[in-house]
Protein backbone atom coordinates (compact mmCIF):
# COMPACT_ATOMS: atom_id res chain seq x y z
CA UNK A 1 0.00 0.00 0.00
CA UNK A 2 1.33 3.65 -1.19
CA UNK A 3 2.49 5.28 2.27
CA UNK A 4 0.00 8.02 2.79
CA UNK A 5 2.26 10.60 3.73
CA UNK A 6 3.70 12.86 0.65
CA UNK A 7 6.81 15.07 1.84
CA UNK A 8 8.94 17.74 0.02
CA UNK A 9 11.91 18.52 1.51
CA UNK A 10 14.25 20.93 -0.01
CA UNK A 11 16.71 23.03 0.83
CA UNK A 12 17.37 26.60 0.46
CA UNK A 13 20.62 27.85 1.40
CA UNK A 14 20.98 27.18 5.09
CA UNK A 15 17.12 26.26 5.36
CA UNK A 16 15.40 23.61 4.56
CA UNK A 17 11.63 23.82 3.89
CA UNK A 18 9.35 20.94 4.40
CA UNK A 19 5.54 20.67 2.94
CA UNK A 20 3.92 17.81 3.80
CA UNK A 21 0.16 15.98 2.25
CA UNK A 22 -1.28 13.54 4.24
CA UNK A 23 -4.16 11.36 3.40
CA UNK A 24 -6.21 11.21 6.22
CA UNK A 25 -10.29 11.89 6.62
CA UNK A 26 -10.11 13.79 9.59
CA UNK A 27 -13.75 13.48 10.72
CA UNK A 28 -14.49 15.48 13.28
CA UNK A 29 -17.16 13.39 15.16
CA UNK A 30 -19.84 16.30 14.63
CA UNK A 31 -21.01 15.00 11.18
CA UNK A 32 -23.55 12.66 10.40
CA UNK A 33 -23.95 10.36 7.25
CA UNK A 34 -26.35 9.72 5.06
CA UNK A 35 -28.48 7.55 7.18
CA UNK A 36 -28.25 10.39 9.88
CA UNK A 37 -25.92 8.74 11.82
CA UNK A 38 -22.85 10.26 13.33
CA UNK A 39 -19.36 9.56 11.50
CA UNK A 40 -17.34 9.07 14.86
CA UNK A 41 -14.38 11.50 15.54
CA UNK A 42 -10.93 10.14 13.47
CA UNK A 43 -8.50 12.24 13.41
CA UNK A 44 -4.68 12.85 13.76
CA UNK A 45 -3.34 13.86 16.88
CA UNK A 46 0.23 14.15 16.52
CA UNK A 47 2.62 14.58 13.36
CA UNK A 48 6.32 14.51 14.52
CA UNK A 49 9.11 15.29 12.05
CA UNK A 50 12.86 13.98 12.99
CA UNK A 51 16.47 15.01 11.66
CA UNK A 52 19.24 13.29 12.94
CA UNK A 53 17.41 11.95 16.17
CA UNK A 54 16.44 15.26 16.84
CA UNK A 55 12.51 16.23 16.89
CA UNK A 56 12.80 19.51 14.61
CA UNK A 57 8.98 19.60 14.53
CA UNK A 58 5.89 18.56 16.56
CA UNK A 59 2.58 19.26 15.33
CA UNK A 60 -0.42 18.64 18.02
CA UNK A 61 -4.02 18.76 16.16
CA UNK A 62 -7.43 18.77 16.81
CA UNK A 63 -10.26 18.01 14.39
CA UNK A 64 -10.26 21.35 13.05
CA UNK A 65 -7.50 20.26 10.74
CA UNK A 66 -8.60 20.26 7.35
CA UNK A 67 -9.44 16.61 5.35
CA UNK A 68 -5.96 15.14 4.12
CA UNK A 69 -3.70 17.83 5.92
CA UNK A 70 -1.08 19.89 4.41
CA UNK A 71 1.27 21.28 6.67
CA UNK A 72 4.61 23.30 6.23
CA UNK A 73 7.83 24.43 7.58
CA UNK A 74 11.32 25.19 7.78
CA UNK A 75 14.23 24.06 9.65
CA UNK A 76 17.94 24.77 9.86
CA UNK A 77 20.91 22.63 10.11
CA UNK A 78 20.21 19.99 7.24
CA UNK A 79 22.28 18.99 4.63
CA UNK A 80 21.13 17.57 0.99
CA UNK A 81 20.61 13.84 1.16
CA UNK A 82 19.73 14.08 5.07
CA UNK A 83 16.97 11.95 6.03
CA UNK A 84 14.17 13.06 7.39
CA UNK A 85 11.37 10.88 9.30
CA UNK A 86 7.62 11.53 9.26
CA UNK A 87 5.53 9.66 11.84
CA UNK A 88 1.64 10.23 12.96
CA UNK A 89 -0.47 8.65 15.20
CA UNK A 90 -4.53 9.19 15.05
CA UNK A 91 -7.09 9.07 18.17
CA UNK A 92 -7.52 5.24 17.24
CA UNK A 93 -3.88 4.50 17.47
CA UNK A 94 -3.40 3.79 14.11
CA UNK A 95 0.22 5.23 12.19
CA UNK A 96 2.11 5.59 9.76
CA UNK A 97 5.44 6.96 8.79
CA UNK A 98 7.76 7.77 6.32
CA UNK A 99 11.44 8.26 5.61
CA UNK A 100 12.00 11.39 3.09
CA UNK A 101 15.29 12.79 1.49
CA UNK A 102 16.49 16.44 1.86
CA UNK A 103 16.80 17.63 -2.10
CA UNK B 1 17.41 -27.75 -3.05
CA UNK B 2 19.52 -27.56 -0.76
CA UNK B 3 21.30 -24.73 -3.02
CA UNK B 4 17.86 -23.09 -2.91
CA UNK B 5 18.13 -22.91 1.37
CA UNK B 6 21.74 -20.82 1.43
CA UNK B 7 20.00 -17.75 0.08
CA UNK B 8 16.56 -17.79 1.55
CA UNK B 9 17.86 -18.16 5.10
CA UNK B 10 20.38 -15.23 4.18
CA UNK B 11 17.16 -13.44 3.46
CA UNK B 12 15.61 -14.45 6.59
CA UNK B 13 19.00 -13.14 8.67
CA UNK B 14 19.10 -9.93 6.57
CA UNK B 15 15.30 -9.11 7.91
CA UNK B 16 15.96 -10.16 11.16
CA UNK B 17 18.97 -7.62 11.09
CA UNK B 18 17.22 -5.02 9.37
CA UNK B 19 14.10 -5.50 12.15
CA UNK B 20 16.78 -5.06 15.18
CA UNK B 21 18.85 -2.11 13.23
CA UNK B 22 15.31 -0.32 12.70
CA UNK B 23 14.46 -1.18 17.09
CA UNK B 24 17.50 0.09 17.62
CA UNK B 25 17.17 3.23 15.71
CA UNK B 26 13.99 3.90 17.29
CA UNK B 27 14.94 3.82 20.52
CA UNK B 28 17.63 6.03 19.75
CA UNK B 29 15.45 8.63 18.41
CA UNK B 30 13.02 8.86 21.57
CA UNK B 31 16.02 8.73 23.76
CA UNK B 32 17.49 11.69 21.59
CA UNK B 33 13.98 13.59 21.78
CA UNK B 34 13.27 13.67 25.20
CA UNK B 35 15.99 16.15 25.88
CA UNK B 36 15.13 18.23 22.89
CA UNK B 37 11.31 18.55 24.28
CA UNK B 38 12.66 19.22 28.18
CA UNK B 39 13.41 22.95 27.24
CA UNK B 40 9.52 23.00 25.83
CA UNK B 41 7.35 21.18 28.35
CA UNK B 42 7.23 17.89 27.38
CA UNK B 43 5.52 16.27 23.58
CA UNK B 44 2.24 14.84 25.32
CA UNK B 45 -0.72 15.43 23.24
CA UNK B 46 -2.53 17.97 25.01
CA UNK B 47 -6.00 16.47 24.75
CA UNK B 48 -7.82 19.22 27.39
CA UNK B 49 -6.99 22.23 25.62
CA UNK B 50 -8.37 20.29 22.38
CA UNK B 51 -11.40 19.62 24.53
CA UNK B 52 -12.24 22.94 25.26
CA UNK B 53 -14.99 24.88 23.65
CA UNK B 54 -13.90 28.44 23.68
CA UNK B 55 -11.15 30.47 22.83
CA UNK B 56 -10.30 31.56 26.61
CA UNK B 57 -10.58 28.16 28.43
CA UNK B 58 -8.71 26.54 25.42
CA UNK B 59 -5.91 29.38 25.52
CA UNK B 60 -5.71 28.73 29.30
CA UNK B 61 -5.67 25.04 29.41
CA UNK B 62 -2.78 25.02 26.54
CA UNK B 63 -0.49 27.68 28.14
CA UNK B 64 -1.81 28.75 31.46
CA UNK B 65 -1.67 32.51 30.79
CA UNK B 66 -2.13 35.52 29.14
CA UNK B 67 -1.83 36.72 25.50
CA UNK B 68 -1.26 39.89 24.30
CA UNK B 69 -1.30 41.66 20.71
CA UNK B 70 1.95 41.94 18.88
CA UNK B 71 2.41 43.20 14.98
CA UNK B 72 5.29 41.08 15.00
CA UNK B 73 3.38 38.26 14.35
CA UNK B 74 1.73 38.02 10.44
CA UNK B 75 -1.45 36.20 9.90
CA UNK B 76 -2.05 35.45 7.02
CA UNK B 77 -6.26 34.21 6.37
CA UNK B 78 -7.72 34.86 3.55
CA UNK B 79 -10.51 37.77 4.06
CA UNK B 80 -13.88 35.50 2.71
CA UNK B 81 -13.30 31.15 2.59
CA UNK B 82 -15.58 30.45 0.17
CA UNK B 83 -15.24 27.07 1.50
CA UNK B 84 -15.19 26.55 5.26
CA UNK B 85 -13.41 23.20 5.18
CA UNK B 86 -10.20 23.96 3.87
CA UNK B 87 -8.78 27.88 4.73
CA UNK B 88 -5.40 28.16 4.01
CA UNK B 89 -3.92 29.63 7.50
CA UNK B 90 -0.32 30.46 7.52
CA UNK B 91 1.45 32.84 10.18
CA UNK B 92 5.55 33.88 10.04
CA UNK B 93 6.81 35.80 13.02
CA UNK B 94 10.31 37.94 13.85
CA UNK B 95 10.13 37.36 17.60
CA UNK B 96 12.74 35.62 18.87
CA UNK B 97 13.26 32.30 20.93
CA UNK B 98 9.99 30.96 19.80
CA UNK B 99 9.03 27.57 21.18
CA UNK B 100 5.49 27.07 19.75
CA UNK B 101 2.61 28.26 17.36
CA UNK B 102 -0.81 27.52 17.70
CA UNK B 103 -4.41 28.68 16.28
CA UNK B 104 -7.46 29.21 17.66
CA UNK B 105 -11.03 29.41 15.29
CA UNK B 106 -12.93 31.69 18.15
CA UNK B 107 -16.79 29.98 16.83
CA UNK B 108 -15.51 26.25 16.37
CA UNK B 109 -17.10 23.54 18.62
CA UNK B 110 -13.68 23.19 19.62
CA UNK B 111 -11.62 26.40 19.29
CA UNK B 112 -7.89 25.21 19.60
CA UNK B 113 -7.38 24.31 15.89
CA UNK B 114 -3.83 23.09 15.64
CA UNK B 115 -0.55 23.38 17.90
CA UNK B 116 2.59 23.15 17.04
CA UNK B 117 6.13 22.48 18.88
CA UNK B 118 9.08 25.21 17.12
CA UNK B 119 12.35 23.63 18.92
CA UNK B 120 15.51 25.59 18.52
CA UNK B 121 16.84 25.44 15.13
CA UNK B 122 13.60 25.53 13.40
CA UNK B 123 11.96 28.74 11.61
CA UNK B 124 8.92 30.36 13.01
CA UNK B 125 6.82 30.31 10.64
CA UNK B 126 3.87 27.43 9.84
CA UNK B 127 1.57 26.97 7.15
CA UNK B 128 -1.78 24.63 7.30
CA UNK B 129 -5.72 24.49 6.17
CA UNK B 130 -7.83 24.46 8.35
CA UNK B 131 -11.93 23.67 9.20
CA UNK B 132 -14.22 26.59 10.01
CA UNK B 133 -17.76 26.16 10.92
CA UNK B 134 -18.55 29.68 10.24
CA UNK B 135 -17.33 33.28 10.34
CA UNK B 136 -14.59 33.52 13.22
CA UNK B 137 -11.77 35.45 14.07
CA UNK B 138 -9.12 33.37 13.98
CA UNK B 139 -5.98 33.83 16.44
CA UNK B 140 -2.30 32.93 16.23
CA UNK B 141 -0.50 32.53 19.17
CA UNK B 142 3.11 32.44 19.46
CA UNK B 143 5.24 31.63 22.90
CA UNK B 144 7.99 33.69 22.60
CA UNK B 145 10.86 33.96 25.14
CA UNK B 146 8.45 32.48 27.94
CA UNK B 147 5.35 34.83 26.83
CA UNK B 148 2.78 34.18 24.70
CA UNK B 149 1.99 37.09 22.05
CA UNK B 150 -1.37 37.21 19.33
CA UNK B 151 -2.15 37.98 16.15
CA UNK B 152 -6.11 37.78 15.26
CA UNK B 153 -8.12 38.30 11.76
CA UNK B 154 -11.23 37.98 11.21
CA UNK B 155 -11.90 35.42 8.37
CA UNK B 156 -15.68 35.31 6.78
CA UNK B 157 -17.21 31.82 5.75
CA UNK B 158 -19.74 31.49 3.22
CA UNK B 159 -20.08 27.46 3.27
CA UNK B 160 -18.95 26.09 6.67
CA UNK B 161 -16.53 23.34 7.15
CA UNK B 162 -18.93 21.00 9.10
CA UNK B 163 -20.86 19.72 6.60
CA UNK B 164 -18.81 17.92 5.17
Amino acid sequence: MASSIRVRAILNGEIAEVQTLIQHPMDTGLVKDAKGELIPAHYIQQLTFVHKDKTVFLADWGTAVSKDPYVKFAFKGAAKGDELKVSWVDNKGATDSLTATIQ
Amino acid sequence: MTASFGPLANRRLLLKGAGLVALIGLGNAVLHAAPAFAATNDNKYPEDAFRQKNATDAIKALYGRDHEASDKIKLDAPEIAENGGVVPIAVTTTLPDVTSIAFIVAENPNALAASYKIPEGTVPAVANRLKMAKTSSVIALVESGGKLYSATKEVKVTVGGCGG
